[in-house]
């Protein structure tokens, strides 16, 4: 099977370029951390309520300039919602669903991530810019799915 | 030594072969629920935009996300698997035959699936089915919904065992010799749908519908996801191939050329069968519960199968440069002159083609690991698959109606119905350009998929993406034009245009065209290859999921309003 010449050429350069995407990609999400959010802890889902930490959900702040954001996601709400930090701040969400599959993303970040029932989820995102930022469920949940947003204000 | 050679050539053999009126019936009969699908789809698709631009407000109680069910449901499932199964019926018949029998088991395919289908549509009609195409647990939709979507699978089946038989039995006949282009290619492309639908089957049966119907109290939501996509994702393979068996066998007919070559384009089938199913997760990226780096080795996966669709693009342009050339049109792009732009069998395709470069692209942003947080669940994933599904798949689908229905119908192609057939894709392609790139910018901005109207609590960002809405349903009304126009087509097309003779065009390899190797039949060999990826890509982090899993999720009907 005798492959075109400039086929060849085309179909060298093009296999380099992927291979040279996938190798950034790989040393971006394994040397730089940047992988997607795929935290591993499970959870009873019909138990979140009695299971700490998630029996006092809020803001807590873990050291210097880093918080840690305890949150429920049921339907159509956050657990907290409407919370402030200061600008420059590291803040880690900690995540569980209450009910069915909802998806937790900030308008305007990267922060873009599943909430499963049964699962806990982890994102971490360092706020620069002070600013109200949109949070809202990306991931269908019913009929009132549109609604189920809040925001976070960095001061 | 000629006369011998003829008279060795029985009627039946004779290629491309004819098709009966009984034939046509069954072909035609996937085609109406096609084009039925497509009046349907589309009028939801309508209403989704209007309602979501704030333009209008669903009257009787209809609920947003039941359109959006039954606009998914019936065009990503129906209207894509009907036609498909049509035209592949239609390539098998007119190159490799099919005997009486196989044609009464495809009709068994046929009711199977109208069963399954009329059993999923009535439970969204009655608003209890509201979960999206993707029926996400621990969502639950009734029962009916679940066992209709397993009978439209099982349907597929049937007709994919009928498209190997109608080969095996060619091949029988033939010892040594290598099939035909098309029947090779449809012979993997259902391959390639069984062994990915066997996913979602599992997942329908043995999860979701003993959960529906209370027998299990819990599902286990990680596992019924993974199964999703493990067929999910060979899904869009599913629609894409038959175009590409349209481009590589078809469209060098349509413009005076030859096939660019043989042997590549089976090549790029096996490739797509060998890495269109171990790559789901890159569907599942942000999603908890999954090792990392199983994610990366999906990812990479998939980037593998980017390389048949290369292979694709330059067989094309290589055939479109090829036949120019010959026909005496020289320079550098003087060769793109003689087109034949004004035939809509080619153009349709063709545009098809053009929207696949930046739908392509988009699909790599979507796939690569990390950048895919900027878009995962926005609505530029919607604006990503209206261009590769709705644009490249349907306008090439829309391209092969022009003479695959009134080649069964024994009508014929007028010029004024070719003439509305570009105005067809000429308005097509305004409305998609319009309606995907406000989505990719409204994506990009972070405005989610899958929402009714909302204001989000009156945020800044939020206001901003109400202009993108807006043009989207500007695009929408203009593309419910183009179906409109589509329907008017085809109902002349198979009911009103003359009699006559239209042409079953399917390409020829070049006369001098080197051998295609006998190794690219060696099917089992490429199951195999096949088999082992999936298992290489699944087993570890499959298992890793359930020996991890949660206590399973209850039934949640009430959030869908039931």
């Amino acid at each position: 099977m005798k492959m075109h010449r400039a086929e060849e050429i085309w179909l060298v350069i093009s296999v380099g370029v992927l291979i040279l995407s996938m190798v950034v990609t790989g040393y971006q999400a394994f040397a730089m951390d940047m992988a997607p959010p795929s935290h591993k802890e499970t959870i009873d889902p019909q138990k979140v309520d009695q299971t700490a930490p998630f029996d006092n959900p809020g803001v807590f702040q873990t050291e210097e300039g880093k918080y840690e954001v305890v949150m429920t996601l049921q339907i159509f709400s956050f657990t907290p919602n409407k919370i402030e930090v200061p600008a420059g701040s590291e803040v880690t969400f900690t995540m569980t669903s209450k009910d069915v599959v909802h998806g937790f993303q900030i308008a305007g970040t990267n922060v873009n991530a599943m909430v499963m029932p049964g699962h806990i989820q982890k994102i971490t995102q360092t706020f620069e810019e002070p600013g109200e930022y949109l949070i809202l469920c990306n991931e269908y949940c019913g009929a009132g799915h549109q609604m189920m947003s809040t925001t976070i204000t960095v001061k | 030594m000629g006369l011998e050679k003829i008279k060795k050539v029985s009627n039946n053999e004779i290629l491309p072969l004819t098709i009966s009126k009984q034939e046509s019936r069954l072909y035609m009969s996937f085609i109406y629920v096609a084009i039925i699908s497509l009046l349907i789809g589309g009028l939801m698709g309508l209403l989704q935009t209007l309602v979501r631009s704030n333009t209008i407000t669903l009257p009787w109680g209809i609920g947003y996300y039941q359109i959006l069910t039954l606009h998914g449901v019936v065009l990503a499932l129906v209207l894509t698997t009907y036609f498909i199964i049509g035209f592949q019926f239609a390539l098998m018949g007119k190159t490799v035959g099919i005997s009486l029998k196989q044609r009464k088991v495809a009709w068994l395919s046929f009711w199977v699936m109208i069963v399954g289908t009329v059993m999923a549509a009535i439970t969204i009609l009655m608003g209890k089915a509201s979960v999206l195409y993707t029926f996400y647990a621990p969502l639950k939709a009734h029962p009916v919904f679940y066992i209709g979507l397993a009978l439209v699978i099982v349907g597929s089946w049937i007709a994919g065992f009928v498209n190997w038989h109608q080969l095996f039995v060619w091949k029988k006949k033939h010892p040594g010799e290598k099939s035909p282009l098309l029947a090779f290619m449809v012979a993997i492309n259902m391959a390639m749908w069984f062994i990915a639908s066997l996913g979602v089957a599992v997942a329908v049966l043995v999860q979701f519908i003993p959960w529906s119907l209370g027998y299990a109290e819990t599902i286990n939501v990680l596992v019924s996801r993974t199964l999703f996509w493990y067929f999910g994702h060979p899904l869009v393979y599913f629609w894409l191939l038959p175009a590409y068996m349209a481009w590589y066998a078809i469209i060098p007919k349509i413009i005076g050329g030859k096939i660019f070559s043989d042997s590549l384009a089976r090549l790029s089938f096996i490739l797509f069968l060998f890495f269109s199913i171990p790559v789901g997760f890159h569907h599942q990226l942000t999603e908890p519960g999954i090792d990392p780096v199983w994610k990366f080795i999906q990812v990479v996966l998939t980037f593998m199968v980017i390389i048949p669709s290369l292979m694709t693009a330059f067989s094309m342009f290589a055939t479109f440069e090829i036949t120019g050339r010959r026909k005496g049109f020289g320079g550098l792009f003087g060769w793109l002159k003689h087109l034949p732009w004004k035939d809509v069998r080619f153009l349709a395709p063709f545009i098809g083609m053009l929207a696949f470069i930046p739908g392509g692209a988009g699909g790599i942003i979507n796939a690569s690991h990390q950048m895919n947080a900027v878009v995962h669940n926005t609505i530029w994933v919607t604006g990503h698959f209206h261009l590769t599904v709705a644009t490249t798949v349907i306008l090439t689908f829309f391209g092969i109606s022009y003479w695959l229905i009134p080649h069964l119908t024994g009508r014929k192609l007028t010029p004024q119905l070719n003439r509305l057939g570009i105005i067809q894709t000429i308005v097509w392609t305004v409305g998609m350009t319009i309606m995907s790139g406000a989505m990719h910018i409204q994506g990009l901005l972070g405005g989610p998929r899958r929402s009714a109207f909302s204001e989000y609590g009156g945020t800044e960002q939020a206001s901003n993406w109400i202009g993108y809405q807006v043009a989207q349903a500007i695009g929408g009304s203009i593309l419910f034009i183009g179906i409109i126009l589509m329907l008017y087509i085809f109902i002349k097309l198979a009911f009103f245009a003359p009699k006559g003779i239209e042409e079953f065009p399917i390409a020829e390899e070049e006369e001098d065209a080197e051998p295609t190797p006998m190794f690219l039949e060696n099917w089992k060999l490429w199951i195999a290859i096949t088999l082992a990826l999936i298992l290489f890509a699944y087993t570890i982090p499959f298992v890793d999921i359930i020996q991890n899993s949660p206590p399973g999720s209850p039934p949640f009907s009430w959030p869908i309003g039931n």
